[in-house]
């Protein structure tokens, strides 16, 4: 199976702290992983720069089957080419409403005279009721979102995160507030999702992670310290040592 | 979901209808064609304000929906003021050389012309030359171009430079207010070319429609700027009611999400920059014609700051309150200023309202920002019942779920 994301031998250093050693990591086109470590371990950074946000002192980031560089593009540019992002807090828009979040992230258009002359068709209402539907947010569509509780607000951004339609997806701690049914339906969503594209989830809590039932990554200083089924990792002496027999 | 433009936005025909029914009220007292109970200076100064209105409306896009504080709208107003009354300027002096000349014996020739153009214009900074950037003073349809494209253009260049290294917040707001501060200082020289700190004046007679009234010209020019004021805020209102809108205020409240989502924050930034300057320099083209008179104290840094005053006190995000604000604003200004309100004798001091209408207005700002962060419009939520959901505090966070600060307390 040829990767769609290959990051190899980065490295990123901030005022001298090492956040990303050598890094090297690999995930395939429809494929879940799930990426556990202590704190500063280098997960959000990791993150960082795959989106964009941080640019690494060495090493390469490839994306797709004809790789291209994703060091060379602008945060914009990476969600656009197909990579998409959820925070650990909820970030949607507070100020507007559930379906405008929705209709912002639809995939279309991006450029500013394409966005002010779009118009709404009735396949974008409907996709954006689906998506809405899709994380249980149907009869929240007009609310504005900064009314919804917190677990509806991570709903919302899952379903934004969908509307990117993205090939690439990495999210930050997606069940971090939630309730125990809430948490299941997200598990079973992040599995689906992950049959039609690549899935990375950064993760604290191991029972979600084992529901999960996916290839796991250690990172530790900023690198990989062991990778394998969650089973395989957690007899990992240097794994108990670091991070689970604290 | 389906309703027409219109219908999605009552506030629009509300504010065209109070447009005509001003402008039509002005329109019968004037003295040019009605009961002549507004005099031709009080139509001047409605005019005026009409025009500030339409500024308001651009700083309120670019502040009130994206977040950028910028304080060099009010230099794109007068630059655009400048480039109209360059031509004012020129056209006038022209017929007036042109009339003068006539009683020679012989014909003058171009050449004279315009050199006794320029003696008369530029005599008063000693220089009887055109400087270059007077090359197209003498054609109507170029300076009306170049009045909305060197504000744009300077606009875009600025901001080109500005938002493509990130510069945000009240950094962005200290650069623009830098670049305000050099334009005026430069216009402030003698050899900049348009006259030094005498700016441009006579600019309140149009050349070429023969010698109207000034009665009739400032109500054709109060009608101009209430045209423009009602195309400006249909444009606007339509801008912000699309997934344009959407994006820009999105950008306001989390820009770094917007790149995320895959919108190139910089571009929407720079557009929104260079077509606010665009209508401020409109505005100002409208402007300076009322006011008779432009210099380069009309672009110092203490104008731009007004207009974030006006914006902040009729209500950031919501068009009708950025016109309110400059509206209801500026009218108490010229009120206090005018020297028309009673002074109030303290025994110890006399409270001049000219002397003291500044710090009237500072209190006023500051009430505002404190007890009504909505500004005056924000009146208008009330009325319609509309409340934000009082839920004390800040989110906590992932950990406590949705409940926030206070309520975790009990």
């Amino acid at each position: 199976m040829s990767a769609l994301l290959e990051v190899s031998g980065v490295s990123v250093t901030f005022d001298g702290f090492r956040a990303i050693n050598n890094l090297s990591f690999s995930i395939g086109a429809a494929e879940l992983r799930a990426i556990i470590g202590p704190n500063g371990a280098g997960k959000t950074t990791f993150m960082d720069i795959v989106t964009g946000k941080t640019r690494p002192d060495t090493g390469t980031v490839r994306f797709g089957e004809r790789p291209i560089s994703l060091l060379a593009l602008s945060e914009a540019q990476i969600a656009r080419a197909g990579v998409g992002r959820k925070f650990q807090r909820p970030t949607v828009f507070e100020d507007q409403s559930v379906a405008d979040n929705l209709t912002m992230a639809l995939k279309a258009a991006r450029g500013p005279f394409k966005v002010l002359f779009w118009k709404e068709t009735a396949a974008d209402r409907a996709r954006v009721a689906a998506l809405a539907a899709e994380v249980g947010l149907a009869d929240q569509l007009t609310r504005k979102s900064g009314e919804l509780s917190h677990g509806q607000k991570q709903w919302l951004e899952i379903g934004m995160l969908l509307a990117q339609e993205p090939r690439l997806l990495l999210v930050d701690e997606p069940a971090a507030g939630m309730t125990l049914a809430e948490r299941e339906h997200t598990t079973a969503l992040l599995v689906e999702m992950a049959k039609t594209r690549a899935v990375v989830v950064v993760e604290h809590d191991m029972e979600f992670v084992r529901r999960l039932n996916c290839k796991v990554t250690v990172l530790h200083e900023g690198a990989v310290l062991a990778e394998g089924s969650l089973d395989h990792v957690t007899k990992n002496p240097q794994v108990i040592e670091v991070y689970l027999g604290r | 979901m389906t309703k027409g433009f219109l219908a999605k936005n009552p506030s629009i025909l509300i504010f065209l209808a109070a447009l005509a029914a001003f402008t039509l009220l002005v329109t019968l007292g004037s003295e040019a064609l009605g009961l002549s109970f507004i005099s031709t200076s009080m139509v001047k100064t409605l005019g005026k304000i009409l025009c500030l209105c339409l500024v308001a409306l651009a700083m309120d896009l670019v502040w009130g929906y994206a977040g950028i504080l910028s304080l060099g709208h009010m230099a794109f107003f007068a630059v655009g003021g400048y480039m109209i009354g360059m031509w004012l300027m020129y056209a006038r002096t022209e017929e007036i050389v042109i009339a003068a000349l006539a009683q020679s014996p012989l014909p003058a020739t171009p050449e004279e012309i315009r050199q006794g153009i320029a003696t008369q214009i530029f005599g008063v900074v000693g220089a009887s030359d055109f400087p270059p950037i007077w090359a197209f003073a003498h054609s109507l349809p170029l300076q009306l171009i170049l009045a909305l494209a060197v504000p744009g253009l300077l606009a875009l260049v600025f901001g080109w430079l500005a938002f493509r290294s990130r510069v945000t917040g009240v950094y962005l707001s200290i650069l623009t207010q830098a670049m305000t501060l050099a334009l005026s200082l430069y216009l402030f020289q003698n050899d900049s070319g348009l006259r030094g700190n005498n700016g441009l004046s006579g600019l309140q007679n149009i050349p070429g429609i023969g010698e109207p009234s000034q009665a009739a010209v400032s109500l054709w020019l109060f009608w101009a700027s209430a045209l423009a004021l009602a195309c400006g805020y249909v444009l606007l209102a339509w801008l912000v009611s699309g997934k344009l809108g959407s994006v820009i205020r999105a950008i306001r409240d989390d820009e770094q999400r917007v790149r995320f989502l895959g919108y190139s924050v910089e571009s929407y930034k720079l557009f929104l920059f260079t077509l606010t300057a665009i209508l401020a320099a409109l505005a100002g083209v409208l402007y300076y014609p009322q006011a008779g008179i432009i210099n380069p104290a009309e672009l110092a840094p203490i104008a731009s700051i007004y207009l974030a005053v006006w914006v902040a006190i009729g209500g950031r995000g919501r068009l009708y309150g950025a016109v309110i604000g400059a509206a209801l604003v500026t009218l108490l200004s010229s009120w206090f200023t005018g020297g028309r309100v009673p002074d109030i004798p303290l025994g110890f001091a006399t409270l001049k309202w000219v002397d003291w209408w500044l710090v009237l207005l500072g209190f006023g700002f500051v009430a505002v920002t404190l007890f009504a962060p909505q500004g005056v419009g924000g009146l208008v939520d009330k009325l319609q019942g509309l409340r934000n959901p009082d839920r004390k505090g800040a989110p906590l966070g992932p950990d406590d779920g949705s409940l926030q600060e206070k309520e975790a307390v009990e």
